[in-house]
């Protein structure tokens, strides 16, 4: 079955979105649902893990040409499952453990039998926690919310 | 003539050994870890990332650890690290409109969409020492509110409405982004390269440029039209995937200043301003960046160089802290040869100006005689 | 989905197998004319041979934008294990390439169009890594210059067109100009720009 180019567009976008929440993701975490998954271990590691640096790019008055204003460290992993299907992982930091869990499991999601169980067991788990963790940060800032009081001077 | 010398391993090796002890101080008292630092150092942890011009708060902790303390140190540490990784890309540039806003003030306008937000700021307080962080000193957990979805707009899109302020930044189509990493600095110099050695640049030294034009050297009339800080998402253009690939995110510091300007044969009576965007939460650097900035536009707006903060090979070249702790403390190493040859000079030239003096001072008596 | 050719055939111990390979386009590069055996093998898909792939393996990466001739640019499975395991970006213009990778070197547009140095930088030049079929059947070529203790011999072949005319006018640019590494089956040597080149009619 061929898909069609609307649909190769979502499941882009569905992968995209999965790999986030994993680039995302407190290693921690991560480590702790691959192992409860039972995600396989034994994939063959095609590139890395291996940390560099990706170049940082603002844009000069937020909007306008880009310019690079610092590097950040990231680590990245390639993998191939007995099975075929090859995993990328790209994230911030050094945690190659991470890199090398993250990449399987992009290698699994490609797998259409696979998907719906790496999606409920690992991404959407650390999905829920990065938007509880991101609401909480978002009502804790809205508490140093100024609200002025007009004050009312002289006569009416 | 060169002499070559040798000696001084011993020396060294035990001043190092000596280092090691004195870095980790009385044994009794329980060693720092490194996510001690990065959580309750947060903002020394920022400034190393920031002028070490690495995002990496555990290696940033780690040099401070290793330098003891002494910034600068961490952020050579920093720097010479980041030589030895490889490169994997620029990544796409950040969007600070879709900022996971942590701090939010405009000194522009009161009722900016999106509102004032106080964030965990220094602003306030009363700079009385709390005696009670000595024993540990637990903080309540922050108060919550609930939080409106607004998109928070810069407030540069707000004065963009009514054409009374600069456009942002553009350059020319053809301008290729320049990176001081890859290529020797030549002058003159985009602000895009400008604006990239302000961010790593040492944040003392921009302060001290920034005050200067407040004091009315390169005077610009600045308000801070809104500092942000908060975290942004990171993308990356792979050559093996379809769609930039995400990295995740990082806290970054904005700073947009907007100058009051009278127009010049150039540019029409408007509001021109200044950027400033470093890593982490770095609000005076930010500010100081932007302040910077402006001065160093003083030429394209049609001004003359009046001051040290408007030259560009001046501020540029002055800006980086890892430089000029090289430059200066490269002074201390041995320099005997070099002195040697400078005290024969100079008793040769004592030598000379004594026989002039004696052979004056004969003549005069002679004179009086 | 990325085609498995694309992902494989990469250097099997990176770091070694890296470094073996630089030591021998340095030694290649100091005694111009030697042949040195490639260690570090790679597998490119084809056009790309096994040696040009290792040397690109070695010297490519985020920050040398890469040339490939048109046979090359019009292999996909080429262009994106290039792409995958150098990360190297494409030059736009051979004047913008740091290398340039030529799978049919009898076919190359002339040495002038690749880039030169400045009088400044001469550094900021290409280096052409030429795909060659052989480097002892071709016509001789007498080799003389730094690195050669009075005379080296070469017959690499196939050779860009008029190649020992233009060497000499590359030689003319000095310090600017470019310098070739030839990769062939039995490994690579190397024409830095300080090279002169005479055939053996001469």
């Amino acid at each position: 079955m061929k898909m069609d180019r609307r649909q190769e567009k979502d499941v882009e976008a569905a992968r995209r979105s999965a790999m986030a929440a994993l680039a995302a993701a407190p290693a921690d975490a991560l480590k702790r649902l691959c192992d409860e998954a039972g995600l396989p271990g034994d994939a063959q590691l095609l590139r890395g893990p291996e940390t560099g640096l990706v170049t940082v790019r603002g844009r000069i008055g937020g909007g306008g040409a880009p310019f690079n204003f610092g590097e950040a460290t990231v680590t990245r992993a390639t993998v191939r499952l007995t099975t075929g299907e090859v995993g990328h992982s790209y994230a911030l930091g050094r945690d190659r453990e991470k890199a090398r869990l993250s990449a399987i499991a992009d290698a699994l999601w490609q797998d259409p039998v696979r998907r719906s169980e790496i999606e409920e067991k690992i991404i959407e788990p650390l999905r829920v926690a990065q938007r509880e963790a991101d609401a909480r940060k978002r009502a804790e800032t809205a508490a140093t919310r100024v609200d002025f009081f007009t004050l009312v001077r002289g006569e009416d | 003539m060169y002499v070559a010398v040798k000696g001084g391993e011993a020396a060294i090796e035990n001043a190092h050994r000596l280092l090691a002890d004195r870095r980790r101080g009385d044994r009794s008292v329980p060693a720092l870890r490194i996510d001690q630092i990065v959580e309750q150092l947060a903002l020394g942890v920022d400034r190393v990332m920031a002028e070490g011009s690495l995002y990496d708060r555990e290696l940033a902790a780690l040099a401070i650890v290793q330098s003891r303390g002494d910034l600068i140190e961490a952020i050579f540490l920093v720097r010479a690290y980041r030589t030895t990784l490889p490169r994997f890309g620029y990544t796409k540039p950040i969007d600070t409109a879709a900022m996971q806003v942590e701090r939010r003030v405009s000194a522009t306008y009161k009722d900016l969409p999106g509102g004032q937000l106080l964030g965990p700021t220094f602003d306030y307080t009363h700079r009385l020492l709390d005696p009670e962080l000595a024993n540990g000193g637990d903080a309540d957990e922050p108060a919550q509110r609930e939080a409106p979805s607004e998109r928070m707009a810069r407030v540069s899109e707000i004065l963009a409405h009514e054409g009374l302020i600069e456009a942002d930044g553009e350059l020319p189509d053809d301008h290729v982004t320049g990176d001081i990493t890859r290529e020797p600095l030549e002058f003159p110099l985009a602000r895009d390269i400008r604006l990239q050695a302000l961010s790593r640049g040492d944040e003392g030294f921009l302060l001290a440029l920034g005050y200067s034009t407040q004091r009315g050297y390169g005077r610009s009339h600045p308000f801070v039209g809104e500092v942000r800080i908060g975290e942004v998402e990171l993308e990356l253009d792979v050559p093996e995937l379809p769609f930039a690939v995400p990295l995740g995110r990082i806290r970054v510091t904005e700073c947009q200043m907007v100058n009051q300007f009278k127009g010049s044969a150039k540019v029409p009576p408007q509001f021109t301003r200044g950027y400033g965007l470093v890593f982490g939460q770095s609000e005076r650097k930010a500010m100081a960046m932007s302040l910077c900035d402006r001065a160093l536009r003083t030429r394209e707006m049609g001004g003359d160089i009046t001051a040290a903060a408007q030259d560009e090979e001046f501020v540029i070249s002055h800006a980086d802290n890892v430089q000029a702790t090289g430059f200066v403390e490269h002074l201390k190493l041995p320099h005997y040869v070099d002195f040697q040859a400078e005290l024969d000079l100079v008793r040769r030239m004592r030598a000379e100006h004594d026989a002039r003096e004696n052979a004056g001072a004969a003549e005069t008596r002679e004179a009086a005689e | 989905m990325v085609e498995a050719e694309t992902i494989d055939g990469s250097f099997a111990n990176p770091v070694f197998d890296a470094q073996s390979v630089f030591r021998a386009i340095m030694d290649a590069m100091a005694r111009p004319g030697t042949i040195q055996p490639i260690d570090g093998l790679a597998r490119p898909p084809a056009p790309l041979s096994p040696v040009a792939g290792a040397v690109a393996l070695t010297l490519c990466d985020h920050d040398t934008p890469l040339w490939l001739d048109p046979a090359l640019q019009a292999s996909p499975a080429a262009k994106s294990w290039l792409g995958f395991h150098t990360g190297s970006p494409w030059a736009g213009t051979p004047a913008d390439a740091h290398f340039a990778l030529v799978s049919k070197p009898a076919e190359l547009i002339a040495l002038e169009n690749f880039a030169q140095g400045t009088q400044e930088y001469p550094d900021r030049s290409t280096t052409l890594i030429l795909q060659l079929d052989s480097l002892v059947s071709g016509s001789d070529l007498l080799l003389e210059g730094p690195g050669i203790e009075k005379m080296a011999m070469a017959a690499p072949t196939p050779l860009p067109r008029h190649f020992v005319e233009q060497w000499k006018q590359n030689r003319g640019r000095f310090p600017r100009g470019v310098d070739v590494i030839l990769a062939a089956p039995e490994g690579i040597a190397c024409l830095p720009r300080t090279t002169r080149i005479k055939t053996m009619e001469a």
